[in-house]
């Protein structure tokens, strides 16, 4: 336990490396050779974009693959016309998952991530699409049934409204819970305190 | 829904949880009722929520490994097993052969423990005292296995990032053998209890029938869906740490209803054994650890990798920003997406059943609530 010189009890957690470097945060890069600080990707070309870029032209901004797995990037209003496509013409019928990442420095603060799945083709993509703080996305539940909780969760955690969707409440947090856990201005130890006070009957959760 | 309802009065809401024994944990269904038949079912979640997707975002990646277990508890093996394969990808490292092999053998062990709970506790729910006693007692035979190898036996925190950190232990080879020398007449037994029970069979066949194009709707996967006939497991169909060396059967059921959910589960812990046998037949020898970097630093980028779990697809998408930590890390939880479709499998239904259409869905509260 105490026969080393144990870093400060604290928030970035450094794993136990030999040498006590300072801690590495991503604010100040020193500029040696680093790994490239965007996402590399390489074109995706193949029968299935060309029929996508064809049917939805500049809705499809971008269509690339990273690590084997490829991706459109596309604009909000094609997102949900471009699962329905995908759906009825080219078997993804299987919506495995949607999901947000929260870029609150960028003016559009919130990727959304769909990844589909073709059963008959065995083949994974994802749709991107960048939308502001505040925008409200048509909901993909008229599409796939599944979404309904998925977007709830979207909902619960990042606070993105789902324009039409049929039951838009939170899923995992409380009710009346205020703030959205998942946006990245929320604190790792912060809490509702009224909520707290009001239905635990404590002080604080912590 | 119907608005006048049998008893022409307004329709009764019965709260059934969160501290129901049959709901496996902490979850709360609201049903609808018209006297004994169910018209609608709210499930109410979250009431094990500890932020998982957040405190990955705040720790590194190897600090978080350890968290995954938390989620399914009953199948933490697969849980760290797909976390590591997302990380690994990342970082574009592989995990040697034999470490693969030595995850395959304890995945598919606990796979096998994670469906003796399962069946102990359904057939409980359904009023089967017996099959319990013997799952939990089998179980104990695999979670055994886990603790001489690394020490614990339900969080078990197996594997690590590029490979495993512990080598086997000496016999476990032999242990592995003997298990399942000893577990498939096993399977036999529990067959023999409840199979041709006409009991069994009475509170199961045509209950909560779920068909194919209801399963791909809701996105229902794992042994649910290949209950309603699709011949899908992700070990087949794109497999992962090396499945395609392995030779064994996907089991498929015909209705979709919670009779066949339960023969497609029984045959899947005898292909279970399977696949063990094979990969300690064939354990290979070489390093367990793959070339990963002490401080882990994944390019920026992002990867979704999915396994499949023993509730069905389990994929972690994590994204990273070239720091130690994860900029988002998103786990999609089999149960979370399967619970979903406990509406409609329970409409129709009577209240019975509904303890019935839980069971069969194998859910662990634990990862719906994250």
């Amino acid at each position: 336990m105490a026969d080393e010189t144990k870093p400060p009890e604290g928030q970035p957690p450094q794993p136990p490396s030999p040498p006590p470097k300072p801690a590495a945060k991503p604010a100040a890069k020193p500029a040696a050779p680093k790994p490239p600080a965007v996402m590399v990707t390489t074109p995706w070309e193949d029968d299935l974009t060309r029929a996508v870029k064809e049917r939805f032209g500049d809705g499809i901004v971008e269509s690339v693959s990273y690590v084997g797995q490829k991706f459109w990037v596309v604009t909000p209003e094609t997102a949900i016309p471009l699962l329905e496509y995908l759906k009825r013409e080219a078997d993804f019928d299987y919506l495995v998952d949607i999901t947000a990442v929260h870029y609150p420095k960028r003016e559009k603060a919130f990727d959304l991530v769909y990844i589909v799945y073709s059963f008959a083709r065995n083949e994974r993509v994802r749709i991107k699409t960048q939308i502001r703080d505040g925008d409200e996305p048509p909901t993909a539940v008229p599409v796939h049934l599944t979404a309904n909780w998925l977007e709830r969760e979207v909902y619960d955690m990042f606070g993105i409204r789902f324009a039409g969707h049929p039951d838009l409440r939170r899923i995992l947090m409380p009710d009346e819970w205020e703030g959205f856990p998942l946006r990245k201005e929320y604190g790792i130890v912060q809490q509702d305190n009224r909520w707290v006070r009001e239905n635990l009957e404590i002080e604080s959760a912590q | 829904m119907a608005d006048a309802t049998f008893l022409d009065s307004t329709e009764l809401v019965l709260n059934m949880g969160p501290q129901h024994p049959s709901t496996h944990g902490v979850l709360r269904v609201i049903l609808k009722l018209d006297g004994e038949k169910v018209l609608g079912a709210d499930c109410v979640i979250g009431y094990l929520h500890r932020g998982v997707e957040k405190i990955g975002e705040n720790r590194t990646y190897q600090m978080f490994a350890p968290y995954v277990d938390r989620m399914d508890y009953v199948a933490s093996v697969s849980n760290g097993l797909g976390y590591c394969l997302a990380v690994e990808k990342l970082l574009n490292v592989e995990a040697p052969p034999r470490a693969q092999a030595v995850r395959v053998i304890l995945t598919e062990l606990n796979r096998i423990a994670s469906h003796l709970l399962w069946l102990g506790t359904h057939a409980l729910d359904i009023g089967a005292m017996t099959p319990v006693f013997y799952c939990l007692r089998e179980r104990e035979y695999a979670l055994n296995i886990f603790e001489k190898y690394c020490g614990a036996r339900l969080t078990t925190h197996a594997f690590r990032i590029g490979g495993l950190q512990y080598e086997t232990y000496d016999g476990f080879e032999e242990d592995c053998r003997a298990f399942c020398d000893m577990f498939l007449p096993r399977v036999d037994e529990y067959e023999e209890l409840l199979t041709g029970n006409r009991i069994w069979i009475d509170r199961l066949r045509n209950v909560g029938i779920l068909n194919i194009e209801d399963c791909k709707a809701f996105g229902v996967t794992g042994p649910v869906l290949r209950a309603a006939g699709a011949k899908w497991d992700l070990r087949k169909a794109q497999p992962y740490s090396g499945y395609e060396q392995y030779d064994f059967e996907i089991p498929i059921g015909e209705n979709g209803d919670t009779y066949d959910r339960y023969l497609v589960r029984m045959e899947e812990m005898r292909q279970a054994c399977r696949i063990i046998r094979q990969a300690v037949d064939k354990l290979p020898s070489g390093p367990i650890m793959g070339k990963v970097p002490k401080v882990m630093k994944p390019p920026v980028g992002e990867a979704y990798v999915s396994i499949e779990a023993p509730k069905g697809e389990l994929g972690y998408f994590i994204v990273s920003d070239g720091s130690t930590q994860p900029y988002r890390l998103r786990v999609r939880p089999p149960s979370f997406v399967n619970l979903q479709a406990l509406d409609r499998m329970c409409r129709g239904g009577l209240v019975a059943d509904v303890v019935a259409i839980i069971g069969t869905l194998d859910i662990v509260l634990g990862e719906i609530d994250r």
